[in-house]
């Protein structure tokens, strides 16, 4: 009945992940991935101006960005794909990203529990010493029971 | 209200608009569901629930600098969301309200809902730097 399933793999995730929905329109990529980590990159693009002065991308997208690699290093970590909802999500804006600059994404998470799991990550255009913006974030598991997947309420379980 | 508030390439590329409503005279913005909104199937993206309400913060806070006669350049400091229930299929909308309008610093709390302005579905605090 346990047939194993493929381990969750960011990479393979992201050719149907981004394909369509917001971060298919967003224009999201994969970049690399860890243990516990996933990068993403957000494509330069004149329509995702944030500022009429200047053509550097809005702080928005690069939230959207930022909620999809901890999504995606969530279930890196986890080793399955699943759904979670973000409870709480902070972003400190270090500096304006670079003109005509992609940004990327590179999220941990640190800690996971069965219901929950914390995330804090970077957004970065050159390199990851010199960030563009700091999150940090809470996620909850959504869809099932929490306690279903509690092996020790399983026993109860199979009597039914 | 007449429209002083022009919002940026990223809102209208998303599909927000002000609806010309307000509330306690911030402008309500709104964004429709569609396909470049959603996340899981059905359901709005958190991402695009906070391009909403980070919009709304800034036409806010654009509204109070206006009405002071004040044209500063708005550079975010932060913004913290917090989600509080699923963004559904249907249309979002969303208002901002200033805390505290400094001289160099603006707090501001916004709140998207859907149908009922009474059950938000996320609410966010930004700070945001004027130069």
């Amino acid at each position: 009945m346990n047939t194993p399933t493929p381990r969750f793999d960011a990479r393979e995730a992201s050719k149907w992940f981004f394909r369509h929905g917001h971060t298919g329109w967003l224009g999201l990529r994969f970049a690399d991935q860890g243990d516990n980590w996933v990068e993403l990159e957000l494509p330069w693009r004149e329509d995702l101006l944030g500022d009429r002065s200047r053509p550097v991308l809005a702080s928005g997208p690069i939230i959207s960005l930022m909620d999809m690699a901890s999504g995606m290093a969530i279930w890196q970590t986890r080793g399955s794909f699943q759904p979670v909802a973000t409870l709480d999500l902070r972003v400190d804006y270090q500096r304006p990203a670079r003109e005509r600059a992609s940004v990327r994404g590179r999220v941990e998470c640190y800690r996971i529990t069965r219901s929950a799991a914390f995330v804090r990550g970077i957004a970065y255009d050159d390199t990851l010493d010199d960030p563009v913006a700091h999150v940090a974030g809470c996620f909850m598991t959504i869809g099932t029971d929490p306690r279903e997947a509690n092996p020790a309420l399983r026993g109860a379980a199979a009597h039914e | 209200m007449s429209e002083p508030l022009e919002l940026p390439a990223y809102a209208r590329s998303l599909g927000i608009a002000v609806t010309g409503e307000a509330e306690h005279g911030m402008p309500v913005l709104t964004v429709d569901f569609g396909a470049n909104v959603e996340g899981r199937p059905q359901h709005f993206h958190g991402g695009a629930t906070a391009g909403l309400l980070e919009n709304a913060g800034y036409a806010a806070l654009r509204t109070a600098l206006i009405a002071a006669g004040r044209d500063p350049q708005l550079k975010p400091i932060n913004i913290t969301v917090q989600y509080l229930a699923a963004g559904k299929s249907r249309p979002s909308f969303a208002v901002g309200r200033i805390t505290r309008l400094g001289r160099r610093n603006a707090n501001i709390a916004v709140e998207a809902w859907q149908e009922d302005r009474d059950r938000p579905i996320a609410a966010a605090v930004m700070n945001i730097l004027m130069v």
